[in-house]
């Protein structure tokens, strides 16, 4: 690597000059209710959240995972940064603060009416809130509620209070605690029956006040027999301070439903030296609630100097399938721990797993994964690939998979391997006439195949780009 | 050599070239003048360099070049090939079968050829071809080596048999239609019938306008592919050269005579 250019290929780190309003640093139950007093919450959710953060005051960080980096000091994040809103706030979305309209543009988020890209409807956060979602009118007439979930706890609140931590209870981990005490926004998506959503659904976040964390909250249900497609991408300014991200997503598949939930996550990772960069620490989990539903994550994780991330499938509903498609990518400083979580309780349940980690320059990379069946899944499957590709001699990559089996009926099937770019492989695609940046790009083009094609074609596009301008640099 | 061969354009030059692996001489002074539509065999004892020299002509990252120069025609002038990096050289019309070809998981055959066959087209200024036109191209290379179209969409040389490997070099061969082909060690692997197949391929793409350099130990694809001149290669340099008879000379009494 040495002698290249001092380049991070980060072309999202600028920061937008916005009026921000936010708390000052700190957490305590003052903030708490001064979050939830902001967002004119009911008394409920209020309670929730002070209940999670009690909770959470007598848990300690989780250290099993492959991860270093210094403890966090809770005490010196800001919980709250939304842009100011000037009079009476935005009617519609042309009337955003242009400099956030802007913002969205070069992220490639045009909002406003004109600009807005057809076929996908867009919640955007900025820091703590959502700033708007496209294409509301539209999916109104096919009865799909999708904003953000600030707005569902007042026109929703039903539903809201009903699944809201039902599939990622406030005491299930640590960061999951904290952001059931401190969440500010995130997207709410309900589908009715019988309704397969007309278009896609996305959400934008974006991180740009500086010494905050963000935690948002998605939550999506789909009722019997619907389907929708979820598509998620972040990206935060370069800084060189640490910035904590701790989300909590959960989906609820009812009777045939079927939720695809893929997320392009494109962090700051921090400089070349390691300074700087998201701490990713993220909770996602979806239930298969009702008999033969279906969900899916797809995630491509570039980003984040460290990411802690198991997206999840509670496989309750009979016949139910739950499947995990990953691509990690980490290169320089980067750490990942990442991979899933299948639990099979429901009987003929079957899930998929596809993790693709690609490791390069000092950065490390493990999949960790477990696959449970309980004593009731009769005649459960799994399917798991776990494949490890090195770019360089000073990275590293782990598997661990973990089995807990308390069914004999079950079948499972289990494949992992590790290769290395080498430079025999670049210099046999060299010697046919590509040259090296378009040598690696086949290479790993062909290893995340298997999970490139799971994503909606312009994502997965999208996908391939950014890869390959990551590793540009990283391979010497 | 007679005067009409000298009259045929020089398409390669290498002069006095040393060449280390790991600060290790291998070759020790080596030198070689190649013309279009001549093919040439190198034969030597293992380890006498042989693998080194085609991989050094095609730009292998591993070799340290000592001194010594390698010149290429291009557009009418010998240019330093030492200067270029190796999808430039085979963009100007430089290719090399390996003796031991790569594998390329998650990448069609298909597509892998058509990729490279475009970069070279582009950079030779002439149309890419339509994916229906380069399937089409594509099948009439495919017949020259009796492959089965099975082979487009599997992974690059995934799951294939060492002889299947060889053949789809050749393939790549037939398909880049290179001025310059250097086939490392083919014949090695290859039961009767497949090298056979790999020899009348190659055969079939020999042309006045273009040259092949085989390295080979055994005569036997010799009786397939005759060569117009036969070098033995040993301890780094050409330290004889024939042709044909040469060959069998070597086959009757090994290399011992010549060391």
């Amino acid at each position: 690597m040495s002698g290249l250019p001092i380049n991070t290929g980060y072309k999202y780190g600028f920061v937008s000059d916005i009026e921000t309003e936010s708390v000052g640093k700190g957490l305590n139950e003052d903030v708490i209710r001064l979050i939830s007093s902001k967002k004119n919450e009911p008394s409920w959710m209020l309670d929730y959240r002070l209940k999670a953060f009690r909770h959470w005051q007598s848990m300690s960080s989780p250290e099993w995972a492959d991860l270093r980096y210094p403890p966090i000091d809770f005490q010196d994040i800001s919980y709250y940064s939304a842009p100011k809103n000037k009079g009476e706030g935005p009617k519609s979305l042309d009337e955003l603060d242009p400099e956030l309209l802007k913002t969205f543009e070069r992220l490639g988020i045009p909002l406003s009416e004109q600009k807005r890209i057809s076929g996908v409807a867009v919640d955007a956060v900025f820091d703590s809130v959502s700033v708007g979602t496209t294409h509301q009118e539209e999916l109104k007439k096919y009865g799909v509620v999708f904003c953000s979930i600030s707005e569902a706890l007042h026109t929703h609140a039903d539903l809201v209070k009903k699944y809201l931590g039902s599939v990622v209870p406030h005491t299930d981990n640590y960061f999951a605690a904290l952001n059931a005490a401190v969440f500010t926004d995130g997207s709410f998506v309900h589908v009715p029956k019988g309704v397969r959503c007309p278009i896609d659904l996305s959400t934008y976040f974006r991180i740009n006040a500086s010494e905050t964390g963000q935690f948002e909250r998605t939550l999506i249900i789909a009722e019997e027999d619907s389907f929708v497609n979820y598509l998620e991408g972040c990206t935060a300014p370069q800084r060189d301070e640490n910035q904590l991200h701790a989300a909590v997503v959960e989906l609820v598949a009812l009777d045939r439903a079927e939720i695809k939930y893929s997320t392009v996550q494109n962090w700051y990772m921090g400089d070349r030296e390691g300074r700087g960069g998201i701490y990713n620490f993220v909770t996602k989990r979806g239930v298969c609630k009702g008999k033969a539903s279906k969900i899916s994550w797809t995630q491509i994780e570039t980003g984040s100097a460290i990411t802690w991330k198991y997206p999840s499938c509670v496989l309750l509903g009979d016949d139910s399938q739950g499947a995990f498609y990953s691509v990690a990518l980490t290169h320089d400083f980067m750490q990942a721990d990442t991979g899933t979580k299948m639990i099979h309780i429901g009987k003929n349940t079957k899930s998929t797993i596809i993790s693709k980690g690609i490791s390069a320059g000092k950065s490390s990379n493990s999949y960790r994964g477990q696959v449970k069946i309980m004593a009731s899944a009769q005649n459960a499957r799994n399917y798991s690939q776990c494949d490890s590709m090195l770019v360089g001699r000073e990275c590293s990559a782990n598997t661990y998979p973990y089995l807990e089996i308390k069914n004999p009926t079950a079948t499972l099937e289990h494949e992992a391997t590790t290769s290395r770019i080498s430079e025999d492989q670049l210099f046999y695609l060299q010697s046919r006439g590509l040259d090296k940046e378009a040598a690696i790009s086949i290479l790993v083009n062909g290893f995340c195949k298997d999970v490139f094609k799971q994503l909606p074609l312009e994502f997965s596009v999208e996908a391939v780009k950014l890869i390959e301008m990551k590793l540009e640099n990283s391979v010497g | 050599m007679s005067a009409a061969a000298a009259e045929k354009p020089v398409l390669l030059e290498v002069t006095d070239l040393h060449v280390n692996v790991q600060d290790k001489p291998v070759l020790k002074g080596l030198n070689l003048v190649v013309r279009a539509g001549e093919v040439h065999a190198i034969m030597g004892p293992n380890g006498s360099g042989k693998s080194t020299l085609s991989k050094v002509i095609a730009g292998h990252p591993d070799y340290e070049i000592v001194s010594g120069r390698i010149r290429f025609e291009i557009n009418f002038q010998m240019r330093d090939l030492l200067e270029l990096e190796p999808d430039q050289r085979a963009k100007e019309g430089v290719f090399l079968a390996f003796q031991y070809p790569i594998e390329v998981p998650g990448v069609s055959n298909r597509s892998f050829l058509r990729t490279s066959y475009n970069a070279i087209c582009k950079h030779q200024g002439t149309e890419a071809l339509s994916d229906a036109a380069f399937d089409q191209y594509l099948k009439s290379k495919m017949a020259l080596v009796e492959m089965d179209e099975k082979f487009l969409d599997r992974g690059v040389n995934v799951g294939f048999s060492g002889g299947e490997k060889k053949r789809n070099e050749i393939l790549q061969m037939a398909v880049l239609s290179p001025r310059l082909a250097l086939l490392d060690e083919t014949d090695s692997g290859l039961d009767i019938d497949a090298l056979r197949i790999v020899a009348n391929g190659v055969n079939k793409l020999k042309s006045r306008h273009n040259a092949i350099v085989m390295v080979t130990h055994y005569q036997r694809l010799l009786d397939y592919i005759t060569p117009d001149f036969v070098h033995v290669l040993a301890d780094g340099k050409i330290v004889e050269t024939g042709d044909n008879s040469l060959a069998l000379k070597l086959e009757e009494k090994g290399y011992d005579w010549l060391l």
